[in-house]
């Protein structure tokens, strides 16, 4: 009796995320450009529909309608495999984030766990992607992607570590429980420096500016992408905003308090703060210069590793007092 | 020692990281400077763009050019783009025309032999010329000078300027005319959009200007806004 009620969960809520990937994928592309815009004092899409709110639409229409083509060098079954690689974990790691009280698609004790084990799924499409491209600008890209999100997944892990140690769980419905409605009964609040960290580490773990080496345009024209056309490199960048939407989410149920606010708590509290998280991670897009390779795997194993290690070690030892 | 100053270099990296971000805040919300093109028209940055030559309009009876046929421009001009046909001088009025003959017959090489004669009887036409052209205008000879038809291919033009330089009357200035596009689209006249008949195209300005307009010309023909205004307007209505 209790079986089929948590499959037809799962199955409405995985449709509900895929309408919701896709609807926040337009919304997001949109935005991060009228973002960009905004910030250089120039308008961004103005020209198709009011505002330009239509651009992406016709972009993802023209996305949709051209020729997929497999380079000679390239070995297609994996070609093809990756960008699907890439992009259809993103419903796994969304199925466990509890959007409102009793909004989940799968209610999981180890939430975390699973989100945490899928996103390193994101790796091997990359690696996937620049590998069978037979191009050496993919190549480089893949080189880099694996380097940088092996590297910041330690600290993330950590970061992460940390709140569940001071929750003393592993499930994400019960870290939004437990914190309170205020900012100041948030995890942020008694975590700052996990939070600190795992921001920093999900900009490099999305690949996003100043981290965005992968596909560093100006050195490797696209990184692992550049042998993709229409919606093979749709489908990457879908995956990129998707994985966006995911590392903010978490991180909102981590550290703010999810759904959970002041006066109405509910499913807009989350998703105002998933899109607070959203802006801020466009908003650092557009300001800062990309980061050298070295200066991104120093940061990385000299500063947030053993940053985390030690606020782990301090997390630990008070909740042990 | 090196400790204390590792923590206040990070400190002093962290701080800058503040700063990008306030920076790009303060422009996010900072009005934008993009003109939408179609719609508007960036101000007067046009003033300085050296267009295809066009005919200066007397300040009074702006229609009429203040040429007087020196033929300069013609001769002058390396590529051969400029044709103006220069009326007959009336052989009633012997006396005055006969002094300006080396002009009068002034083929381009008449022309360029002496540009140094040229001055001397325009100086004295350009200064007093609205009342003095209009006194004796009735009499005869001196209405001669206005050009029959001035034509400029643009074609051939390579917009060097020799001729705006060298007008002696001061009849001939850049347009700031850029919608060229247009006119050579499939669906406009092509080629033959580009040669000019600059008379007309006088007349026309003066027209969009209007008879009101010829005082409020004259005091801003010196600052160049105003000739932009009717040039921008001739071109809009010329497309």
């Amino acid at each position: 009796m209790n079986m089929p009620v948590e499959v037809i969960r799962l199955v409405v809520g995985l449709l509900a995320l895929a309408a919701f990937v896709g609807l926040n994928g337009l919304v997001l592309v949109y935005l991060e450009r009228k973002v960009a815009g905004f910030v250089q004092r120039r308008p961004g899409p103005y020209e198709v529909g009011p505002y330009g709110l239509l651009q992406t639409l016709a972009d993802a229409a023209k996305l949709v309608g051209k020729q997929l083509l497999t380079p000679a060098g390239a070995d297609a079954p994996l070609f093809w495999a990756a960008p699907l690689l890439s992009f259809l974990p993103v419903f796994v790691l969304l199925a466990p984030i509890p959007f409102g009280p009793g909004l989940y698609a799968v209610g999981s004790n180890v939430g975390i766990i699973l989100i945490l084990a899928f996103a390193g799924l994101n790796v091997i499409a990359l690696f996937l992607a620049g590998w069978a491209s037979g191009n050496k600008y993919g190549m480089l890209g893949a080189a880099r992607a694996v380097a940088q999100s092996v590297g910041y997944e330690i600290p993330l892990l950590l970061a992460v570590l940390a709140v569940c140690f001071s929750q003393g769980s592993l499930d994400l419905r019960l870290m939004v429980e437990r914190q309170g409605s205020w900012p100041w009964q948030w995890n942020a609040a008694t975590q700052p420096l996990a939070f600190v960290i795992y921001c920093v580490c999900a900009l490099a773990e999305t690949n996003r500016a100043p981290f965005d080496l992968p596909e560093a345009e100006s050195e490797l024209t696209a990184g692992f992408h550049t042998e993709y056309s229409g919606m093979g490199f749709g489908l990457f960048f879908l995956a990129e905003y998707a994985n966006m939407i995911v590392v903010c989410a978490v991180a909102t149920a981590l550290f703010l308090g999810g759904w959970q606010g002041p006066l109405v708590a509910g499913v807009h509290w989350f998703l105002a703060k998933v899109y607070v998280l959203l802006l801020v991670m466009m908003w650092i897009r557009w300001t800062y210069p990309r980061v050298r390779f070295d200066q991104l795997l120093n940061l990385n194993w000299q500063w947030f590793i053993p940053l985390a290690l030690a606020n782990l070690a301090v997390t630990a030892g008070l909740m042990k007092l | 020692m090196s400790v204390l100053q590792d923590i206040y270099k990070t400190a002093e990296g962290i701080w800058s990281l503040v700063v990008g971000l306030r920076i790009t805040a303060w422009n996010f919300a900072r009005p934008q400077v993009t003109v939408h093109y179609p719609r508007k028209v960036v101000g007067r940055s046009l003033a300085t763009f050296r267009g295809h030559i066009e005919l200066v309009g007397k300040e009074k009876n702006p229609a009429e050019p203040r040429c007087i046929t020196c033929m300069l421009c013609e001769g002058l001009c390396p590529s051969g783009c400029i044709k103006i046909h220069k009326p007959k001088p009336v052989p009633k009025a012997k006396a005055a025309p006969a002094e300006k003959l080396p002009e009068a017959d002034g083929s381009a090489v008449g022309a360029v032999l002496t540009p140094k004669k040229m001055p001397p009887p325009a100086a004295p036409g350009e200064g007093s010329s609205p009342k003095a052209a209009a006194a004796k205008e009735p009499k005869a000879a001196p209405a001669s000078k206005v050009p029959l038809a001035f034509t400029l291919n643009y074609t051939l033009c390579s917009l060097c300027g020799l001729c705006v330089q060298n007008c002696p009357a001061d009849s001939l200035r850049f347009s700031n005319d850029v919608y060229l596009a247009e006119l050579a689209a499939p669906q406009g006249s092509g080629r033959q959009a580009f040669q000019y008949d600059l008379l007309e195209r006088l007349r026309r300005q003066a027209q969009l200007l209007g008879p009101g307009a010829a005082s409020l010309k004259a005091p801003a023909q010196g600052s160049g806004a105003e000739p932009q205004v009717a040039a921008k307007a001739a071109a809009e209505e010329g497309a």
